[in-house]
């Protein structure tokens, strides 16, 4: 009887560590390993890519991992697979592989940790970075669709910490974004280019890229006032104004832009000088990312998920609700105005049209999609709805059923999101992925 | 001087009168009960001293400041802590997090700390962190610090609802029922912490209970209330040979 017994224990063990096996192999691999894999299969397409495009006799390499390719023409599909096994696939995961031997990755990413907490960050930061310089030098749509995949996550996150962190309902973030445009935009025009609206350039153009981040932050600035005109009614009283309040003042935004000639009515502006190039995107989303998460996680910011949670209890702790909330939501509108900044240069035009319902809808998909209440979240609802929202452009109308559809079975299994009410923490991010002793 | 003082506090709930010409004055390291039927009007007490309602008439000092008009947040900073009976918890936050928030007012790190992580931010937060588990500790609930508080059991939640309060640093803690839908076991281990509280903290305390033993176990002065009017007041012993209060709450009720 027993020796049955233990024969099937075996067998379970077996099962158990059979179970384990590969993926528990590959979550015991620590960020930086997964870092470096990525950046050699940048490099690796970098060098090879057309070549091994010509050689499976495609036209041009597959820009967005093949997905637009294979909607357009289905009959790509082994092709681009691969391309894709090829040249991200086999690459990354060796590498990552590599740095299992003898636990090299973990003992990296464990002695870079003890380092203070910047220095691996900026390396985490600078090998993704190059990883991304290099994967889109390939392609101007590539460009394009990062710098824009940056921005959205921005909107996303920054809306976040009004709908998620503390509950209410807001709708004027497009609206934010587009003060932040025509901010920036102008500060900009007016001083650096010669423009039909605002003349000629002010200042010697060299000293534009220099001056950038201030019109940024103008915009961001303009858009927190805009919250303020929100915020003082609105959190007068309990109650939820927010969301009609809001969505007035998204419309009356837009349409005080389509009626005012100096921004250029509906035809809005253009010739924003070409200062939001790849690396200034990059390093204002990391800057955004960094003040959100810093702001969250202290308990000045766990102070409005109090607020959301049971506002007369946060009164009772001493919790000053009225401020807490007005803050937050201009500090919310602050990085969404900075986003429409880049935004504006990014494309180097801007019209009220962009920044209407539509907007709203994609914004506050990414947020729901995403999670609530996470930063992790919304940088996964906002990257994965943009590549999405990229890849299904050939379906046309198609898309705007596909991924509605999405969102619907979201929040049928997962109502407040993919990754909710969790915390990012930079630490356990990029530490070391040991497994606990015991463990098989 | 008193600590806290209230001169004929009347309110009105539109025509209703729920509390009529209310009067108290309690000294440091007191503890007063507040006893009386359902609807008696004493969580609209609370609500009025601890500013979420305004009175309609009546003056109320806290360490010799008038702070009727003020907001609910300034009277708490000012040393007024609370629990509710309702349990009013946050329900995505973990038990250490709730007692680090009711910190919130004695932060200084401000807007640049919470943004940038400034080291002075991470020195409060962690002095924060410490103070918390010192109260977790008291309230023997440090094992949970880090479950999120809708997973625990109802008398840990009312703890957990007792050591944020404490957090606040008040010198006057109000209680409302605090051991509402508690079994017998746990009805013990919080009248042991409320006298623990009072003893070692030598806080005030303003307990509103329809335990009966229990208030006359723990109370020096007790006011019984019967629609918005205190009908008696005095030692339990006083209290319990009342003939008013026999007939108006204690006839009535079957004492536990
Ligand atoms: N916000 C309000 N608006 C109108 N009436 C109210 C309000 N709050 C309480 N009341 C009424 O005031 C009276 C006193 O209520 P209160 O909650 O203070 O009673 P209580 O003594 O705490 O009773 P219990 O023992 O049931 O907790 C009740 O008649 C109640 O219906
Ligand atoms: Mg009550």
């Amino acid at each position: 009887m027993n020796e049955i017994k233990d024969a099937a224990l075996a067998a379970e063990n077996g099962r158990n560590k059979e179970s384990i096996g590969l993926r528990g192999k590959l979550q015991g691999i620590p960020l930086i390993a997964w870092l470096i894999g990525i950046l050699a299969a940048a490099v690796l397409e970098h060098t090879f890519g057309k070549i091994l495009a010509a050689a499976l006799d495609m036209e041009k390499i597959p820009v967005l991992f093949g997905l637009t390719v294979i909607l357009k023409e289905p009959v790509m599909i082994p092709k681009a697979a691969i391309y894709g096994v090829l040249i991200y696939g086999i690459p990354i995961f060796t590498v990552a592989w590599i740095f299992r031997i003898r636990s090299a990755g973990n003992l990296l990413a464990e002695n870079l940790l003890k380092l203070p907490l910047i220095i691996p960050t900026l390396i985490h930061l600078g090998i993704f970075y190059a990883a991304l310089h290099i994967w889109s030098d390939l392609s101007a749509y590539r460009v394009l669709t990062v710098k824009l995949t940056l921005i959205a996550v921005m909107m996303t996150l920054s809306l976040n910490v009004i709908n998620g962190y503390m509950g209410e309902f807001s709708c004027s973030h497009p609206g934010f974004m587009a003060l932040g445009a025509y901010a920036a935009s102008a500060f900009t025009v007016g001083l650096f280019a010669d423009d039909r609206l605002f003349g000629a350039a002010v200042l010697p153009e060299v000293l534009g890229p220099y001056l950038f981040p201030a019109g940024l932050v103008i915009g961001g600035f303009t858009a927190a006032i805009g919250a303020l005109v929100i915020a003082i009614p609105s959190f007068r009283t309990r109650g939820d104004y927010l969301a009609i309040i809001s969505l007035a003042f998204l419309f009356i935004v837009k349409s005080l832009l389509e009626n005012l000639e100096v921004v250029g009515g509906p035809r809005g502006m253009s010739s924003q000088p070409d200062y939001a190039n790849l690396p200034t995107v990059f390093t204002w989303c990391v800057l955004c990312v960094w003040i959100i998460n810093n702001f969250v996680r202290s308990i000045l910011g766990k102070a409005l998920n109090a607020v959301r949670d049971d506002e007369t209890a946060a009164d009772a702790m001493t919790i000053n609700t009225r401020r807490t909330k007005m803050i937050a939501f201009m500090f919310g509108a602050f990085w969404a105005g900075v986003a429409g900044g880049l935004f504006a240069h990014v494309l180097r035009y801007v019209n009220p049209a962009t920044f209407g319902i539509q907007k709203l809808a994609e914004v506050l998909a990414m947020v729901y999609f995403g999670g609530l209440n996470s930063v992790y979240g919304s940088i996964v609802g906002a990257v994965s709805l943009s590549m999405l929202s990229e890849a299904l452009r050939p379906l046309e109308i198609f898309k705007w059923i596909i991924i509605p559809l999405l969102l619907i079975l979201v929040m049928i299994f997962r109502p407040t999101g993919l990754i909710s009410f969790t915390e990012f923490d930079p630490r356990r991010i990029m530490g070391p992925k040991n497994r606990k002793e015991g463990e098989v | 001087m008193a600590l806290l003082e209230i001169i004929n506090m009347t309110h009105f709930f539109g025509g209703l009168r729920a509390v009529h010409d209310y009067n108290l004055s309690v000294e440091p390291g007191q503890v007063r009960g507040l006893i009386g039927p359902n609807g008696a009007g004493k969580t609209t007490i609370f609500n009025l001293i601890t500013g979420i309602y305004r009175p309609s008439q009546g003056t109320i000092l806290l360490d010799g400041q008038g702070i009727v008009g003020r907001q609910p947040y300034q009277i708490a900073a000012q040393g007024l802590g609370r629990t509710f009976q309702d349990l009013r918890l946050w329900r995505h936050m973990t038990v250490l997090e709730h007692v680090k928030l009711a910190r919130y007012s004695k932060l200084s790190y401000g807007l640049i700390g919470a943004f940038f992580g400034t080291p002075k931010r991470h020195a409060e937060e962690a002095a924060t962190e410490k103070r918390a588990y010192e109260l977790l500790e008291m309230m023997q609930i440090a094992h949970l610090s880090d479950q999120l508080v809708t997973n625990l059991p109802y008398g840990a939640q009312r703890r957990v609802e007792m050591a944020r309060a404490l957090a606040t640093e008040p010198k006057i803690l109000f209680l409302d029922e605090p051991t509402a839908g508690m079994n017998p076991e746990e009805l013990i281990q919080m009248m042991a912490i409320i006298r623990r509280v009072r003893d070692d903290l030598g806080l005030a305390i303003f307990l509103i209970e329809h335990r009966l033993k229990m208030v006359m176990e723990l109370c020096d002065i007790i006011q019984t209330l019967v629609f918005g009017e205190v009908i008696a007041e005095g030692t339990p012993e006083e209290i319990q040979n009342d003939p008013d209060v026999i007939e108006a709450y204690l006839g009535k009720e079957v004492v536990v």
